[in-house]
């Protein structure tokens, strides 16, 4: 890579190519591509060692937007793709643009695979809880009853917990954000850059054509401060357009306490991003927002450890083979142990 | 004792005992001995896809067919001169194999009335007794017991000391052909070295084999088979999924590419994954995928970054890696894909060799998707097919199908192999920066060859976007234009046919350029047509052979050369594909030699072929 000190002063637009952009008019993507550009300048990486791998579906039209190395492969393959990139140049920053059903459905084999194996790398899964390029068939995380094209009874598809599954794979990096918080997305960006390991970004995207409004709950300005929760490492789990409701811990159960009576901020669940058990009930905070007494929905990064990635180990043992061995001699591995002559 | 020795010029040994026998240690054991000896040798090992089928039982017998020979051979020999039966079912299925007056060793322990039953005699009847064996010289032993005899001091379960049988088996036939057993010493102390007992049960075993043969006064007669007239030249054995693993290393060594493997474990080509494994020092990075899927998509992303990108696999992992075949034609970037071909289709029958996998390497994918396709004829030609379908793919930016099969993949045979330097070269041109007048890099623009320039990622200016979306020409911009598909689809043709121009012309094998009869091969079937076509032109028959290595495209004079005989019989381990592209490319009215039983074709009914062809019944 690059001395930093030599890399040109990059602005957004740098970061933008002549294609002209074909979300829908409205599409949440539209957000997070400006994110992205915004956040890309201040990150220190000259733009020839950024690639951004997608698979299929609208997300995955990502890198086309981009100027860096990019490439738009096929539906749920981006993780595959991505892991056999890093593993051969560890030096190059590479971004993973996937959806619901890219990463989760026709993918989440791959999606799993990488993430257990920890390659640094940076997922961003857009999640729109429905499948756009197709014209509206119900994805893996869309809700049960959901009516779509494919479902015109109602889905009865029990949905994937994104951050969940990840958790279960050994995700050493899980967060949570949303399109319409450009300010928290930008944060997440930077913090899925900053972990040295596989990081895994769900992103809220809202699909105003096909799924419109599906988290209007944790968006929009009336509903937001009650239905979502910010974390924020080494504070208290505070939430409520007053800040007057908290998180507390009765054994393992996460429940909710108003602040105004009478308890403390001193009972509250303190937010550790490095306790990977409190990660585990944290991820489980996945409540739907229409049911009464529902707890808030978590965003902000759940959980990070360290952990060897991948690349960084597989190079390791090549250079430890070589150390103890001596670099390959290619006559002496044609020859053999053991050889004949005819003369 | 005196004891006289015999030359012969052609053995065939057929070693058969359940799959837990340890038949394919001892068939390969003498193997080498036999090769270090400086006499030819090819070989066929025969196992049953399940690891351990129930004991006894007919489908758990496992075979490996050795033949050497002091003439130079091209197959593992049709029929056995002699069969080695550990128990009554590997009697019972290989039996058919053996000539007429050949020799059977048979382990008596494995005759007894639970193996018969096992193996399906009727109850009470038993070969080694009831005279049924009256064509064949019997030599009955019982090798449980003189094992178990052997190894009384050395304190270990009889479980434990019974898998030693086999090496009795092997000093027994070291001593039957008058060999030095120092080879195989060697291997057990580089095997079993820091397992003492283990070592000395072999070692034990195996001596008490051979002077069970040296003492027994019934053994009057010992036989030795001469070195064998070949190219002069340093030797070695090696089997065909050993030499494509190398020939890889060499590639990438020659172009400077490091190699980068994604693969998923499949029979039979499970032993490239393992064998590259093993050979970190030479840079070789290899990642066992999660699926077939995984192993391809990585090993594009590896060529995406600039290195050499391979995956390996059999006829079920290509079907499921067609997508990605079809992303790497269209992103125009280097990548290999192995196929060891098994019998198909599904599952099919893992273990067993066939050709069936030509016509989905031609066509298996959608959209129209051509590759390039190179083939391997024998175990040791895999290095150089290989190293051929690498250039291929680098020289001409394009992924490119290897295909080989169970049988040249697990077979072995000695090897004049090659030195690093004499290995042609492989350029890399990777695109650095922008040229003379370019104000932009333009990813699909091409050369002569219709080839595009090769941009890795860490090249500055050079920043672009490519997948599986249709290109517009030059820029590489997404582009549904009509006219612009039409012509993306002719250029990519084009751009394949193209290879013709630079691979080799066909050259005949043996036999006249023109005549009565071409006998066009690919693949596997390279010895035992060999061996045929020989057998006929030495009885005076008008008989030419070719070979073909390239598959796609085709050498630019095969149209000529087959339209130079009378008749062209295309014979293949499958129901008949070659030819369907043949007659399809060049109009020839080719005639088909198919067998599909998961085994190779014979010499001998291959020459009946050709007799039924240049002989006609008046």
């Amino acid at each position: 890579m690059s001395e930093a000190a030599s890399i040109p002063i990059l602005t957004p637009k740098d970061f933008a190519t002549d294609q002209e952009v074909r979300w829908c008019p409205g599409c949440g993507d539209y957000s997070i591509l400006a994110q992205v550009q915004k956040i890309m300048p201040g990150l220190g990486i000259a733009r020839e060692n950024i690639v951004i791998i997608s698979g299929i579906g609208c997300s995955s039209r990502f890198p086309y937007y981009m100027n860096t190395y990019g490439m738009h492969s096929i539906h749920g393959r981006a993780t595959a793709v991505a892991s056999g990139l890093k593993a051969a140049r560890p030096d190059l920053s590479v971004w993973i643009v996937t959806g619901d059903g890219d990463g989760l459905s026709i993918g989440g084999n791959h999606t799993i695979h990488l993430l257990r194996r920890n390659f640094d790398v940076n997922i961003m899964l857009f999640n729109n809880q429905i499948y756009g390029l197709t014209k509206g068939q119900y994805s893996p995380t869309s809700e049960e009853q959901k009516v779509t094209k494919s479902t015109p009874y109602g889905s009865i598809d029990h949905p994937f917990n994104p951050l969940a599954l990840a958790l279960g794979a050994d995700a050493t990096f899980v967060a949570r954000t949303m399109d319409r918080d450009p300010k928290h997305l930008q944060e997440s960006l930077v913090r899925s850059h900053q972990h040295k390991g596989s990081s895994f970004l769900e992103i809220y995207q809202n699909c105003n054509i096909f799924n419109d409004a599906a988290f209007e709950p944790f968006t929009e300005k009336a509903t937001k401060p009650d239905n979502t929760l910010f974390l924020e490492q080494g504070k208290p789990l505070i939430f409520g357009a007053q800040r007057n409701k908290g998180i507390k811990l009765d054994g393992f159960k996460p429940v909710i306490v108003d602040l105004g009576d009478g308890a403390g901020a001193d009972d509250l669940w303190i937010h550790d991003e490095r306790d990977s058990n409190k990660a585990q009930l944290l991820v489980r905070m996945f409540d739907d927002p229409r049911i009464d007494g529902h707890l808030p929905r978590p965003f902000g990064v759940f959980y990070e450890t360290d952990r060897p990635c991948y690349e960084e180990m597989m190079e390791l043992q090549l250079q430890e083979v070589i150390q103890s061995k001596g670099a390959g001699n290619l006559d002496k591995l044609l020859r053999g142990h053991e050889t004949w002559t005819i003369s | 004792m005196s004891r006289k020795e015999e030359v012969l010029q052609d053995v065939v040994i057929k070693f058969a005992g359940d799959s837990g026998d340890g038949m394919q240690l001892t068939g390969s054991q003498f193997t080498n001995n036999t090769a270090l000896l400086g006499i030819d040798l090819a070989t066929f090992p025969d196992f049953p896809a399940e690891i351990r089928a129930p004991q006894g039982t007919l489908p758990g017998v496992s075979g490996y067919q050795l033949r050497f020979s002091s003439d130079r051979i091209f197959t593992p020999g049709d029929e056995c001169d002699v069969l080695v039966a550990m128990n009554a079912a590997a009697l019972k299925t290989n039996l058919k194999t053996l000539k007429k007056g050949g020799k059977i060793i048979a382990n008596t322990d494995g005759f007894d009335t639970k193996n018969l039953r096992l193996a399906n005699y009727p109850d009470g009847i038993n070969p080694l007794e009831d005279g049924s064996l009256g064509n064949y010289e019997v030599i009955k032993m019982d090798v449980t017991k003189m094992t178990r005899e052997a190894l009384k001091d050395i304190t270990m379960g009889t479980k434990e000391k019974d898998r030693a049988k086999n090496m009795f088996v092997l000093g027994f036939l070291y001593f039957m052909y008058n060999r030095d057993m120092e080879s195989t010493l060697h291997f057990f102390k580089e095997k079993f070295g820091k397992k003492a007992d283990i070592l000395e049960s072999n070692t034990r075993a195996l001596q008490a084999g051979y002077n069970f043969g040296d003492t027994t006064e019934t053994f009057t007669t010992t036989f030795r088979v001469e070195k064998a007239k070949m190219e002069p030249g340093v030797y070695r054995s090696i089997m065909g999924n050993q030499a494509l693993a190398y020939g890889l290393i060499a590639a990438s060594q020659k172009s400077g590419l490091p190699l980068f493997l994604g693969s998923y474990p499949i029979t039979p080509a499970s032993d490239v994954l393992h064998e590259l494994s093993r050979h970190k020092a030479f840079g070789v990075k290899t990642f066992q995928a999660e699926d077939e899927i995984a192993a391809i998509t990585s090993a594009i992303g590896a060529s995406y970054g600039g290195l050499l990108g391979v995956t390996t696999t059999s006829g079920p992992g290509m079907a499921l890696k067609a997508e990605a075949m079809g992303l790497a034609v269209m992103m125009e970037i280097p990548l290999l894909i192995c196929d060891i071909q098994r019998g198909g289709p599904s599952t099919g029958l893992p273990t067993k060799t066939e050709q069936s996998d030509l016509l989905q390497a031609y066509y298996g994918r959608n959209g129209e998707c051509p590759m390039p396709i190179v083939s391997a004829s024998t175990p040791s030609d895999c290095f150089g097919a290989v190293y051929e379908a690498v250039r291929i793919a680098i020289q001409h930016m394009t992924p490119v199908i290897f295909l080989s099969d169970g049988y040249i993949a697990n077979g072995a045979e000695p090897w004049r192999f090659p030195k690093s330097e004499d290995l042609p070269s492989i350029e890399i041109k990777f695109k650095t920066d922008l040229g003379h007048g370019e104000d932009k890099f333009q990813p699909y623009l091409r050369d002569e060859k219709l080839v595009r320039p090769w941009a890795i990622p860490g090249t500055a200016g050079l920043e672009h976007r490519i997948g599986g979306l249709e290109k517009q020409n030059i820029t590489g911009n997404v582009s549904y234009d009509p006219d612009n598909h039409q012509l993306m689809v002719k250029i990519r043709q084009e751009k394949v046919e193209k290879i013709a121009e630079y691979i080799p012309e066909q050259k005949l094998d043996s036999g006249p350029a023109t005549g009565k009869l071409l006998v066009l091969g690919w693949g596997s079937t390279y010895g035992a047509i060999k061996s045929a076509v020989a057998e006929m032109q030495e009885e005076g028959f008008e008989v030419s052979h070719a070979h073909l290595r390239h598959l796609r495209p085709f050498p630019r004079n095969l149209g000529d050369l087959l339209k130079s005989f009378d008749q062209v019989l295309i014979p293949e381990i499958n129901n008949g594909q070659l030819i369907k592209i043949i007659r399809d490319q060049y109009f020839v009215d080719a005639k088909a030699y198919n067998k599909i039983m998961g085994v190779p074709i014979t010499k001998t009914e291959l020459v009946m072929k050709l007799k039924e062809l240049l002989a006609p019944a008046s």
